[in-house]
């Protein structure tokens, strides 16, 4: 097979630059409209961490298959490399939203001035300076080394030895454990702590649980982009399957968490914790519920079958669900705590800058599959990728 | 019905696919094939369909939990209610971990026992062994013999499809 490179067309551009405008028209009408600064910033501050780890994953993919010398997702590898493109683009807008003003809107203990006890308690660790000091080793770390992968993986690509190989998989044991940690502790910071006075020790499992299950649904909707437009027809029902047993059991994993956190809340009947709860479902219900039907129920009555997760038809429908499932379940994690129950609500602001969001997320992954060419073909698994074979 | 059968064997994995091949195209229907390891391909090449444990795990497992959700409901509501920590007697989320693990079990249990029912290994069953090379390194073909005038044409079919030791058993 030769080795085609993706071509990012004027119609693929004219789309994303579009998305892109819808998003920047809905801040404005944001702003015109009076929606207040906390809905603003809180929603630009749920987007830019969504497809940030939307990113993260991407590039997880690639480096948790690089250590387990996995081979059949070699193939479709280099979407995985392309949406971690947007890991520093996101964190710039984070930086941003929290630069101009989005600190004291978004966190409760930036107001040090009116501190109560509990919070000051946490100063130690919930201060400004400390908060930017993580926030810059994390998005450095990430971007370092997902960068130094992309420059293996190229490397490789282009000489074939077996020392790029072994590089790879250095940088990505490196790339694993530096996201375990950060991504636990980032979702301390940039979610949990919205809701300071308000703790869970199973918080950063939980949002890693959701980022794994959009990254892999996202992977899948981008090779499924690229197969209908006519690069990648090498990636057959095998490959989908094997993403679709990933949607499936992830979602499984990510409701076990969400109930692990649930129920012991719920058992305790501590009021300092089940008030976290208690807004939600008092004031949120709706996407309360619905949330564990959309990322839950859906995806395991759908994907439970071995013939459903072998047809795009069903697995790509189930992707874009969790899609937007996870979408709201970020809201409620972020909303309660950031904007309140009188003044959050969904409309064009949050859809539209969403879109903005989504267009831009699709115009930096492709711009990247545009940059190499599309499949690794000197890869030492490349071949197994090609006639990879599963059963159940 | 007639349940007489013909078992031949292959030294050889490649000849055995081979084989299968040309007397799937005269027609002789295949009952079973023993190989010393798995055969790439064989499932395929004897038109296998797709095990059916998967629906029993389904079926034990749905069974499974709602019978561990029920009898929890029938004993915290009926049975011997107890007051925990001023909650309502039907706690819903209490129940889940209990009818989750009640699924898992119910599961495991129905595939294994489906497994050894339908494969007649169940305790006291005896050991068939339709050729004592099968047990060694040979890959034995076990084929259904037909109606008593037909077992020549077969034997016939099976010796120029390469298999050796046919053996016409009733």
């Amino acid at each position: 097979m030769e080795n085609i490179t993706f071509k990012l067309t004027k119609k693929l551009k004219t789309i994303g630059f579009v998305m892109v405008a819808i998003g920047l028209l809905a801040l404005a009408y944001g702003f015109i409209a009076g929606l207040g600064g906390d809905r603003i910033v809180a929603n630009l501050h749920l987007n830019s961490f969504y497809f940030t780890s939307l990113g993260l994953i991407g590039m997880f993919f690639v480096a948790v298959h690089a250590i387990s010398e996995s081979g059949w997702q070699v193939s479709m590898q280099r979407v995985g490399e392309a949406m971690s493109l947007f890991i520093p683009i996101g964190g710039i807008i984070m930086l941003l939203v929290f630069v101009f003003g989005g600190m004291h809107h978004l966190f409760e203990w930036t107001h040090t001035e009116h501190l109560d006890e509990i919070l000051l308690g946490k100063v130690a660790y919930l201060n400004q300076p400390f908060f930017y000091v993580r926030f810059a080793v994390f998005f450095a770390g990430w971007t370092v080394l997902a960068w130094m992968i992309r420059k293996t993986s190229r490397e490789l690509d282009i000489n074939g030895d077996i020392k790029y190989f072994n590089k790879l998989r250095k940088y990505s044991a490196f790339y694993v454990v530096f996201l375990a940690v950060s991504s636990v502790v980032s979702s301390w910071d940039w979610l949990m702590s919205i809701d300071a006075h308000w703790f869970s020790t199973l918080y950063g499992w939980y949002v890693f649980s959701s980022m794994l299950v959009t990254g892999f649904s996202v992977i899948v909707i981008f090779t499924y982009i690229l197969k209908r437009m006519g690069y990648m027809q090498h990636v057959n029902d095998e490959h989908i399957h094997d993403m679709g047993k990933y949607m499936f059991a992830l979602s499984i994993f990510w409701a076990y968490l969400w109930f692990s956190q649930y129920m012991l809340i719920w058992y305790a009947n501590i009021p300092e914790e089940t008030i976290y709860f208690y807004e939600r479902i008092k004031h949120f219900d709706t996407i309360f519920y619905w949330n564990l039907i959309v990322n839950f129920a859906i995806p395991f009555l759908l994907l439970m079958t071995r013939n459903s997760k072998r047809v795009s038809s069903v697995v790509i429908p189930v992707a874009v669900i969790i899609f937007i499932g996870h979408w709201m379940d970020l809201y409620q994690l972020i909303m309660p705590g950031a904007v309140g129950y009188e003044a959050a609500g969904i409309g064009f602001l949050e859809i539209g800058v969403t879109i903005g969001f989504t267009g831009l997320f699709m115009l930096v992954t492709f711009f990247g599959l545009s940059k190499v060419p599309l499949v690794p073909k000197n890869h030492p698994f490349y071949e197994e990728s090609l006639h990879y074979h599963t059963n159940y | 019905m007639n349940k007489s059968y013909i078992t031949a064997y292959y030294t050889d994995d490649d000849d055995l696919l081979k084989g299968i091949r040309q007397l799937k195209e005269k027609g002789v229907e295949i009952i079973d094939v023993m190989t010393p390891f798995p055969v790439h391909g064989l499932d395929k090449a004897i038109g296998l369909r797709r095990s059916r444990l998967s629906r029993v795990a389904f079926w034990g497992g749905t069974i499974g939990a709602l019978i561990g959700f029920f009898f929890q409901a029938w004993v915290f509501t009926k049975a011997y209610p107890l007051n925990f920590g001023g909650k309502p007697y039907l706690s819903v989320p209490s129940f889940m971990p209990v009818a989750f693990e009640m699924a898992v079990l119910f599961a495991a249990f129905s595939i294994v026992f489906a497994y050894l029912i339908y494969f007649k290994l169940t305790p006291g069953a005896k050991p068939v062994i339709h050729d004592e090379r099968s047990t060694d390194d040979r890959f034995l073909v076990v084929v259904k013999a037909g109606e008593p005038g037909e077992s020549a044409s077969i034997e016939k079919a099976l010796s120029e499809a390469g298999a050796e030791g046919i053996k016409l058993k009733a």
